[in-house]
């Protein structure tokens, strides 16, 4: 059996794909598990089963949760979201079971009956073929990295599962949400990302303005975030800054340092815009264009307001 | 109240240096080797706790003395070195046999090591351990008996607080770490530096192989700024 888990929805709806794929090879069964609500949807996305608890998810309630269910059903597999709650639980739960962990795969195979993944390492240019010495093979996996199949008429059943957590230590006092602004880079969708091309900080004005075309997060490079200080280090993006994975990356003045480049290797699409036609930056990009970013972005500001 | 600290760091190769192998591999000979960036940042708020509640931090690395050395100039009273390869299961293993004989009342780690990306030693050692863990910390106060921290979650910010002792995770922006100055680069000579040879314990994950990535970007430029906005418009 193949356990899923993820406490943010989209997430699980993507693994339930990517792990239907290995139970088909396996012909073994899949288990969403899901804390309070959204059962149904789960069996479109791909799983067998639904073992429900209700109750609110805490990493503590969530760690003795899925070990309980760990205990009963004897998964051999457990996929759970690489967010910031399932990369704290998963290893949790590992060290329960005397398991590995094999953070953010992004590429799952058979080998007989072991399971073969892929990561990142070393900055993100390499790439470590892993396998499983323990059971279960726990693996998390990055939000937005696979596509989810949704088939209604997909048959499952969903269990109830009765669980009285133990007492959570931890106490919460208080929770604030973030302003669009402090949203933390690595979640982007879009973002737009500057470099040294840019001459002054008032400039940056520029650039934002081209970010709020799509509600994009702002990025930068080394210098601008830690030399220049334009920008808190909330957006440097780079290997010692923050490493992303936006469908769309957008480096304007960048000329693409191997720092930086390993931040961004995640990213679906790389857009470059730089006046150096010699920049690194072009050799890693989808699709790039040599200018001046003080001609270029103003005009593709407004072409890109007019059309959205 | 004084603390004592205990916090975990890894010495990693600079990242930056590695160079690919004729058969793709990482070259790591000759290549210098620093604590982790996130791990110094664990570091210095142990330091800054220290110095404002009084205590004691002791840190325990994984790596050579020359990484000893570098944690006691940044303020470390004390280092434990070990220098045995494993995973993430092995590590917490290790690290949970070397400081259950140790005095603590708080362990602080980085949220992850920059060269694996893993975020895994400090759930699993507050685990192996038997307590309590507060992951993504970017503000941590003591407060009589307790830690209080700000964690950084995606959607916002949770205030939470824990009995003592506990384990703490801890974000990039919670401090700058400080650059020793010299007079503290050659105080560091006088303090104690362990060395420990630890049997390696059971790993959970094989590594099969390490192979540089093949950029499969397509590298198409473009001309005109229409064009450009016509791609952003299909990629988004």
């Amino acid at each position: 059996m193949i356990f899923v888990f993820s406490e943010d929805n989209e997430t699980s709806f993507e693994i339930l794909a990517e792990a239907r794929k290995l139970a088909d090879s396996s012909k073994s069964k899949i288990a969403a598990i899901s804390f309070g609500g959204g059962e149904d949807d789960y069996i479109a996305g791909g799983a067998d089963i639904i073992l429900s608890i209700n109750i609110e998810p805490h990493e503590d309630s969530v760690v003795e949760g899925i070990s309980q269910l760990i205990d009963q059903y004897n998964p051999e597999i457990l996929l759970i979201g690489s967010t910031k709650f399932g990369r704290e639980v998963a290893p949790r739960i590992g060290q329960r079971f005397g398991a590995g962990c094999a953070t953010d795969c992004i590429d799952f195979s058979k080998d007989n009956e072991n399971l073969i993944v892929k990561r990142l390492v070393l900055g993100g240019r390499f790439i470590a073929t892993q396998r499983f010495l323990r059971k279960p093979r726990i693996a998390t996996v990055p939000p937005r990295r696979f596509e989810k199949n949704i088939d209604k008429s997909r048959k499952g059943e969903i269990i109830k599962i009765s669980f009285y957590p133990a007492e959570t230590r931890v106490q919460v006092m208080e929770t604030k949400k973030k302003a669009p602004q402090e949203m933390r880079i690595e979640e982007a969708n879009i973002i737009v990302s500057v470099g040294r091309g840019l001459k002054k900080k008032e400039d940056l004005k520029l650039i934002e303005a081209l970010a709020n075309v799509f509600g994009g997060a702002m990025g930068c490079s080394r210098s601008i975030a830690v030399d220049l200080k334009w920008l808190p280090e909330e957006h440097w993006v780079g290997l010692s800054g923050h490493k992303v994975n936006p469908r769309l990356y957008i480096a304007i003045g960048i000329s693409g340092q191997v720092q930086h480049i390993a931040g961004i290797r995640d990213s679906r699409t790389i857009i470059a815009i730089n006046k150096d036609p010699n920049a690194p930056i072009f050799k890693a990009c989808d699709y790039g264009i040599v200018g001046d970013l003080y001609d270029i972005v103003p005009r593709l500001t407004e072409i890109l307001k007019k059309q959205s | 109240m004084t603390v004592e600290i205990i916090v975990c760091l890894k010495q990693i190769y600079d990242l930056a240096q590695i160079k690919i192998d004729t058969s793709k591999r990482p070259a790591t000979e000759g290549i210098a080797k620093k604590l982790s960036d996130f791990d110094k940042n664990a570091l210095e708020e142990a330091v800054r706790i220290k110095e404002k509640h009084g205590g004691n931090v002791s840190a325990v690395i994984k790596g050579t003395k020359d990484a000893a050395k570098e944690a006691l100039s940044m303020g470390a009273d004390e280092a434990i070195v070990y220098n045995v390869d494993t995973d993430s299961l092995g590590t917490a293993y290790i690290l949970a046999g070397v400081i259950q004989n140790m005095k603590y009342d708080l362990i602080l780690c980085g949220e992850a090591s920059i060269d694996e990306y893993s975020f895994q030693t400090g759930p699993r050692l507050g685990h192996a351990l038997g307590i309590p863990v507060l992951t993504y910390a970017r503000k941590i106060e003591m407060q009589d008996g307790d830690v209080v921290v700000e964690r950084d979650l995606e959607k916002g910010y949770e205030i939470a607080k824990e009995k003592l002792p506990a384990l703490v995770t801890v974000t990039k922006e919670i401090n700058e770490p400080r650059i020793p100055t010299l007079m503290q680069i050659l105080g560091a000579s006088k303090k104690k530096i362990t060395e420990m040879s630890p049997f390696k314990p059971d790993a959970g994950v094989e590594t099969l192989s390490i192979l540089a990535i093949e950029m499969k970007r397509k590298e198409v430029i473009i001309k005109d700024v229409e064009d450009l906005a016509k791609v952003i418009m299909a990629e988004r």
